[in-house]
């Protein structure tokens, strides 16, 4: 059976193939960096294991990876690797190979797409082939293995050359593939310490009683702020909603709760648009793109977000009171 | 209440403010507010520990990178940019509305994972979006280009965020429901994913019209060009 696992294993034996390339580049930061990261992929499974039977010295070992990682990442220079052929090279192999180069680039989506719409009815001798958590991305990683070896039959170039140069990107985007994991365990450590709980308190003090427009605005601009710290919606809304959305618009000014709890949540996600924190979406696809700014693709989405925040704005206060 | 905690976003905003390794600012972050809610360090180094690894999915893109970085090796931005060129009646609005349309309808079906800016954007979307752009404006430079590509990757987030809501048997609307079950209110999912439709709907206009006022910027600028060359 496909586990979500053993991609976890997959991206371990990446990372520390990658440190060990840079290691042979004596490029020590670097390969420190990636080998560390790659032990803590490695030995996640083993670490949720312990701390589920009660034993918490793997995550405190976890934790001290992670600080550790912090402290490597401000040494690592985001420098490109050179290109390992020329353009002419490139363009000429592109004229050769043709529609067939989109073969395996399509394949990435082709076989997720068909993992995650038929992944749960395959089955070899009664066992169901993919496991049930995480199957689109059970599916991802699947895909990726396929269409890496169709790219190497495509191109007839070996499958080391490929990883070779999935390590020369990996290089490229550096300490940006780590935030994503850096701010969702923030996420965590800021709900345990209180902080949504502190920043509702202090909402609802401040917030004049009486006005539903009032109380809708600052539902609807305490959800995008909220997501802009916190770099996701789905942190903000349990806090809004319990410090404004239910006891002021709800209880108080009879909000239609479906439309309130969709629309604030969309609110959100045009917070989601606005910051850095939000790194999956906006850093590292700025990194992925070699953009000369990690803020670029923010830049880039500002006045879409405005609108579509000040359309829900309006649409919310034409529907949610009637 | 304590309010001491909060001292963690602080740190936060003025960490990115003045710049700081981000990786660096938000574990500094995270160590600040757990330990000034109290936190014992084993536990506060417990609590990191785990929440790092239980949110490795986020990391599953590097996995396209190999296949990826074979492929353009082989020149697959090159063969991009070349059909592209060749495409007649294709523009760069229609390119990126088109995408939009089909990620935004994905999205609509649960299917988040199918894009993304490893899988779609950099290998094909951004490449096709940089040779429609030259059709229009031969002489792009540096700052366009990543313009252009930084464009390409917000329409592929924003087909994604609005499209998402709409779903629903996944993320989104079952927190909402979920919220409310524990309050006391009944709602069905469907209920709640209606009203993610307006927004959708609206989304797809404005990212849609923006899209079509930088193509029309691009081919004033072309436009300009051309009647410098003349005189």
């Amino acid at each position: 059976m496909l586990r979500i696992e053993y991609a976890y294993w997959l991206i371990a034996a990446f990372l520390i193939y990658t440190g060990l390339r840079n290691l042979r580049d004596r490029h020590l930061w670097h390969a420190a960096f990636w080998v560390v990261l790659g032990a803590l992929f490695g030995g996640g499974d083993a670490i949720l294991a312990q701390s589920a039977a009660g034993h918490t010295l793997p995550a405190q070992l976890g934790g001290v990876g992670v600080i550790v990682l912090a402290l490597l990442a401000p040494r690592l220079q985001r420098k490109a690797h050179p290109e390992n052929r020329s353009p002419e090279e490139r363009l000429q192999s592109a004229i050769r190979l043709g529609h067939t180069l989109f073969v395996p680039a399509l394949l990435i989506p082709l076989v997720t797409l068909l993992v995650a719409l038929f992944g749960g009815w395959l089955a070899i001798g009664g066992h169901a082939l993919f496991a049930a958590p995480q199957m689109t991305l059970t599916g991802l990683a699947l895909a990726c293995v396929v269409a890496l070896f169709a790219a190497s039959r495509v191109a007839r170039t070996p499958m080391h050359e490929g990883v070779a140069e999935g390590r020369r990107l990996l290089d490229a985007i550096g300490w940006a593939a780590l935030l994503p994991l850096l701010l969702a365990a923030l996420g965590q450590v800021f709900t345990r310490s209180g902080v949504g709980t502190a920043i509702a308190a202090i909402a609802t003090a401040w917030l004049p009683g009486g006005s539903a427009l009032a109380a809708l605005l600052a539902f609807a601009l305490g959800m995008v702020l909220f997501t802009v710290i916190m770099g996701n919606a789905f942190a903000a809304f349990p806090v809004m909603m319990a410090g404004i959305g239910l006891p002021l618009l709800i209880r108080q000014h009879g909000a239609d709760p479906a439309i309130l709890g969709s629309m604030g949540m969309l609110c959100g996600y045009c917070g989601t648009l606005l910051t850095p924190m939000a790194a999956d979406f906006n850093l590292v696809p700025a990194a992925l793109l070699e953009l000369r700014s990690p803020y670029g693709v923010i830049r880039a989405q500002v006045g879409s977000a405005l609108a579509i925040l000040a359309t829900t704005i309006v649409l919310m206060w034409l529907f949610v009171f009637h | 209440m304590n309010y001491w905690p909060l001292l963690g976003v602080a740190v936060i905003v003025v960490g990115f403010v003045l710049r700081f390794n981000p990786v660096l600012v938000v574990v500094t972050a995270a160590l600040s507010s757990g330990l000034l809610a109290g936190l014992s360090v084993p536990a506060l180094l417990a609590l990191l520990g785990k929440s790092f690894v239980s949110s490795r999915m986020l990391l599953i893109f590097v996995l396209t990178l190999p296949a990826i970085g074979l492929l353009e090796r082989a020149g697959l931005r090159e063969h991009a940019q070349r059909w592209m060129a060749r495409l007649q009646g294709l523009t760069l609005a229609r390119l990126l509305v088109g995408y939009l349309l089909l990620r935004q309808l994905l999205a609509m079906l649960g299917l988040t994972g199918v894009a993304g800016p490893a899988q779609t954007v950099r290998p094909l979307l951004a490449p096709m979006a940089e040779a429609a752009a030259e059709k229009i404006l031969p002489t792009l430079d540096d700052a366009d280009r990543d313009e252009l590509r930084a464009i390409a990757a917000a329409t592929d987030n924003i087909g994604r965020f609005f499209g998402e809501d709409v779903f629903i048997a996944l993320g989104a609307v079952l927190l909402i429901q979920a919220f409310y079950a524990q309050h006391g209110i009944e709602l069905s999912p469907l209920a709640i994913a209606i009203w993610a439709l307006p927004t959708a709907i609206a989304a797809f206009a404005i990212q849609s019209v923006r899209v079509w006022l930088y193509q029309r910027r691009l081919q004033q600028r072309a436009a300009d060009d051309r009647r410098k060359a003349v005189d």
